[in-house]
């Protein structure tokens, strides 16, 4: 089978294959920043000793972080046309944005209780509120210590986009795959964007390593 | 736009076509599958994964350099993508006997080239919580043990790992709940797990794709859950006091 | 007794005006007010809904689906009537037709009675024959043959259900493989992982002529399943199934049909331009001169 390998395929699929990682990229960027956002306010939440609030933030991640999320992609694009009209894509961006939320939230509430009880308490004795405190005291110094985590789920996301193939969205995998089966070479096909995949995640992963080294909070 | 759609919740009552069992038996059996792929990738995702971090954490360059480069390989294809290649490249550039054995006559094939993909995938992600788990340590816990006339080995094995293990306990929890939902990759090398069940399911009861795809879905969520619950129960039991990590 | 005639007149009357008011309803009124209509397209259901090498949706199907669109565009008086294609999967066709985001399938559905509780039926366009994909040098004729051997098929398909009741009815013992899409089933074949590949014969032909070597490969054995394949819509929507079924039925009447059907089997078709070399079988050539949504089960003999 591989005494006759043909990667000529891979040229004329360029262009589909750069539109797809294009799409995975917009989702990814999409998914972290609205996931980041939503997760700190989810996070917040489930810390501001309100009982209710809490619960229901509690409530919101286990179950996310309890459904497959495949099921999850499948399930919002099948429902969805029941209440509004939604394309695969904008679908795709909804669902990655509110999965990725209940990670993110688990990560920043870690962020936030890595820092030491002293600071809220200093913070409230100079007469700052619960939403100062976190804004400018906390937030600040949570985010920076979990950037690297941060990161790293990013391209678990990254990895997971691949899963839009179930709703019929076009990212780099899928763009891969349909010219390879339509040229019968799905191996070489499958291994080039393998070799994408991890080029991108190693390179995102070095970059983590370096910022890890440039940006921690020294003890 | 309404809901043109025929319910028949029974229909997980009904023999499946040609066969002697119900739909509710054949989804039972995918559950069983799946919860065996999954554990056992556990239990090869979590022996690797403490041995390589904690290679990567002893003070001998080369030794942290392999576990590094374990990592990487292991966690930056997506899983899908691995096991495509442990099932249709990997068994390509064994010696031909070899090779036809690996592909026709090796028993359970499906299963243990999921096990193995899965495992190997997740023990990258297990090794990095147990690099942080043995770094968010003071530098004093081991200086201490090698003070106390412990050998390298020793001071991993009485001092730095069970604090450390203790400490990372919820990551690990979000980790297995990942094999667990990734461990859904294995119909794709045709294992009859509950992705693979709920798949033919739809094809086979024609029109009750709905019921086909809530009951797996279900399943899943209720498992993860579970898990969740008991992890949670150990994390309390074994909390070590004075310490937060990071998921 | 005279409550009961006066209520039957009474639901007469109400379904008489409804059908002479000629108001538009169900899919051709969605299509008219959002200006648009939306195809279900298979990525690769080879040659009948495909993606070329442009990742544009072609085949026989989405040239039979562009001709409704056609007819959909003069009755609706709708020249610009915007048409959009969705990727489907086996998984979802039938809950996107269900939930309105397609309002046809155009790929490679068998008509079934248990899918017609679901959805409806345009009439048969193709009819399948499950067979099998072999290597030549197998010198394997017959599903007998392969007692004990690994059998090949894609999960989520009749074929896995087909191949269980073969093996029943028979008392032999296969191996069964499975891939995750036809592609991959295809690899098992190739690889050796599999001596014989179970599918329906056109996505056989098809996987053939696209692969490495279709010189080394041979479609044989007797016909598992005979099965009409027809293009997918919504249930009880009799305006829009009309209007389907006629402009079909007129296709398969001028023998536009029939031309469509030498495009995609009898002349080179993309990506490569490997002619599929299939005549038309017989249940199809019934098909065409009495159009009719039958399901599979009346092919049984």
């Amino acid at each position: 089978m591989f005494n006759n390998f043909d990667f000529s395929v891979i040229l004329p699929s360029l262009p589909y294959i750069w539109e797809g990682l294009m799409f995975s990229f917009r989702l990814t960027v999409t998914a972290m920043l609205g996931g980041i956002i939503i997760g700190t306010l989810l996070a917040l939440a489930r810390l501001s000793g309100g009982k209710t609030l809490g619960f229901a933030a509690k409530t919101y991640v286990d179950l996310m972080r309890s459904v497959p999320l495949l099921m999850m992609i499948l399930w919002f694009f099948l429902l969805a046309p029941f209440f509004i009209k939604i394309t695969p894509e904008t679908s795709a961006l909804i669902t990655f944005t509110l999965f990725q939320a209940a990670f993110y939230s688990e990560i920043m509430r870690a962020g936030i209780q890595s820092i030491p009880r002293g600071q809220i308490n200093a913070s409230f004795a100079i007469g700052m509120t619960y939403w100062q405190t976190m804004g400018y005291v906390i937030l600040p110094q949570a985010f920076r210590n979990m950037i690297p985590v941060l990161l790293t789920q990013t391209f678990i996301l990254f990895q997971d986009t691949s899963l839009v193939y179930a709703i019929g969205a076009t990212d780099l995998l899928k763009a891969a795959d349909n010219t390879g089966k339509l040229y019968g070479r799905t191996v070489e096909m499958l291994i080039f964007v393998s070799l994408i995949y991890f080029v991108i995640c190693f390179s995102l992963s070095m970059f983590v390593k370096y910022m890890n080294k440039r940006i921690a909070i020294i003890r | 736009m309404a809901l043109n759609y025929k319910w028949n919740w029974g229909v997980f009552f009904e023999t499946i076509p040609s066969g002697d069992v119900t739909y509710l038996t054949w989804i039972l059996h995918g559950l069983g599958w799946t919860v065996a792929i999954s554990l056992c990738a556990w239990v090869i995702a979590l022996a690797l994964g403490s041995i390589i971090g904690t290679l990567r954490t002893v003070p001998h360059r080369g030794i942290a350099l392999i576990g590094h480069a374990w990592v990487e390989f292991f966690r930056n294809v997506p899983i899908l993508l691995q096991l495509f290649i442990w099932f249709f490249v990997v068994p390509e550039l064994l010696p031909r006997d070899l090779s036809m054995w690996v592909k026709q006559d090796m028993p359970a094939k499906e299963f243990i080239t999921a096990v193995l993909a899965l495992g190997l995938f997740t023990s990258a992600r297990v090794a990095e919580q147990v690099r942080a788990g043995i770094q968010s340590l003071s530098r004093g816990q081991r200086s201490a043990g090698l003070a106390l006339g412990f050998t390298q080995a020793q001071t991993y094995r009485y001092v730095l790992l069970p604090m450390a293990f203790r400490i990372i306990i919820p990551p690990l929890t979000s980790e297995f709940m990942n094999a667990f939902k990734n461990s859904g990759v294995a119909y794709a090398v045709g294992v009859w797990e509950l992705v693979f069940v709920s798949r033919q399911m739809v094809e086979e009861t024609g029109g009750q794709v709905i019921e086909s795809l809530i009951v797996p879905t279900v399943l899943y969520i209720i498992c993860s859950y579970a898990a969740n619950l008991l992890m949670s129960v150990i994390e309390r039991r074994s909390h070590v006091p004075g310490f937060i990590v990071a998921k | 007794m005279q409550k009961h005639h006066l209520l039957l007149g009474l639901v007469m009357g109400l379904i008489a005006s409804t059908a002479t008011a000629q108001q538009l309803d169900g899919t051709l009124k969605k299509i008219k007010d959002s200006n648009t209509i939306t195809l279900g397209i298979r990525e690769s259901s080879f040659p009948l809904s495909y993606l070329d090498a442009t990742q544009k949706p072609i085949g026989y199907h989405i040239d039979i689906c562009n001709a409704v669109v056609d007819a959909v565009k003069s009755r609706l008086q709708l020249p610009k009537l915007e048409t959009k294609t969705q990727a489907v999967t086996s998984q979802n066709r039938i809950p996107l037709i269900v939930n309105g985001t397609i309002d046809m399938e155009c790929g490679s559905t068998t008509n079934n009675a248990a899918r017609q509780l679901q959805v409806a039926f345009a009439p048969t366009t193709y009819v399948t024959n499950v067979l099998m994909a072999v290597k030549k040098s197998s010198g394997i004729k017959s599903l007998d043959q392969l007692s004990g051997k690994p059998v090949a098929t894609t999960t989520g398909t009749t074929s896995v259900q087909l191949i269980r009741s073969h093996e029943k009815g028979k008392n032999i013992d296969f191996k069964e493989v499975y891939g995750k899409d036809h592609a991959d089933s295809f690899l098992m074949l190739e690889t050796d992982r599999a001596v014989a590949f179970v599918m329906d014969d056109n996505l056989l032909m098809g996987l053939i002529a696209n692969s490495k070597t279709p010189q080394d490969y041979a479609i044989v054995g007797e016909p598992l399943s005979v099965e009409p394949i027809a293009i997918m819509l919504r249930k009880d929507d009799p305006q829009f199934k009309g209007l389907v079924h006629a402009t079909i039925a007129n296709m398969m009447k001028t023998g536009q049909l029939t031309k469509l059907y030498a495009k995609w089997f009898n002349s080179p078709i993309p990506p490569k331009g490997v002619n599929l070399s299939v005549p038309m079988s017989e249940q199809l050539k019934a098909a065409i001169i009495n159009p009719n949504d039958n399901p599979a089960e009346n092919y049984k003999k």
